[in-house]
């Protein structure tokens, strides 16, 4: 296996445990190792971020759907709104210099990390 | 009107989730615990149906602006269980508060580098650049 391959399965392990301790999406561990582990620019790096979510977040759902804990209801009641969101997110992604989006990141890990603590 | 609010914080995860690339359950899940009176573990099962969503479309506009590798999303997001087993396996070893501080102090270790890259501006044109 690459070193480039066995950083990836590193991002995903960690993805994984993290999501399954915490309940947060993998995005806050897989965004920052894309980019300081493996080069990737912001852009980049927000973009593969959501595809491995896709992932993580359908196999997440199907199991705790098999323990009855999903309200499909709910879920589809907020996703039409964060799917809007979305699309205007990533638009305004493209009109912003890349490293704001570290700028960004940074202090979202910060506040969650004082969350976490406090 | 706490449909109206939830509709409005759910547009702005979205949103997020673009910005930075995450799926925006860090605001699904407590919207849907106060606004919903939803139990904490329904909040965060119910979220990922959301996230799916958001992940799906995120990615398919980052593929249109040329900001996807497919081929790297699906090694992290295939691996993501083996993390799943390590996380519940950990859970049980570690105690809550001592995983909760690992990983605060691993947030603020991704933080700092990620401030010092923001700091230092845009990369300057090098051949070292890592291979596509």
């Amino acid at each position: 296996m690459s070193a480039r391959l066995s950083r990836l399965a590193a991002i995903g392990t960690l993805a994984g445990a993290f999501s399954a301790l915490f309940g947060v999406g993998g995005g806050t561990v897989i965004v920052p190792l894309l980019i300081l582990w493996l080069g990737y620019e912001e852009r980049e790096a927000t973009g593969t971020s959501l595809g491995a979510i896709v992932l993580i977040a359908l196999l997440g759902a199907i199991g705790h759907g098999a323990f009855g804990n999903v309200d499909l209801a709910k879920g589809l009641l907020i996703a039409p709104p964060a799917v809007a969101g979305v699309v205007a997110g990533t638009a305004l992604q493209q009109r912003v210099p890349e490293r704001a989006v570290s700028a960004v990141f940074a202090v979202i890990l910060v506040f969650s990390a004082a969350v976490l603590v406090l | 009107m706490d449909v109206a609010a939830l509709l409005v914080v759910a547009f702005a995860a979205g949103m997020l989730g673009g910005m930075v690339g995450v799926g925006g359950g860090v605001l699904f899940v407590p919207a849907l615990v106060v606004l919903m009176d939803l139990s904490q573990l329904e909040a965060e099962a119910t979220s990922l149906v959301a996230v799916v969503a958001v992940g799906a479309v995120g990615a398919w506009r980052q593929h249109g602006y040329g900001n996807l590798r497919p081929r790297d999303a699906l090694v992290v997001g295939l691996l993501s269980p083996v993390g799943v087993v390590v996380g519940v396996v950990a859970a049980n070893e570690m105690s809550e508060r001592v995983l909760e501080f690992l990983f605060a102090a691993l947030s603020l270790y991704f933080a700092a580098g990620l401030a010092a890259r923001a700091l230092r501006g845009p990369e300057q044109p090098s051949p070292a650049r890592p291979p596509r």
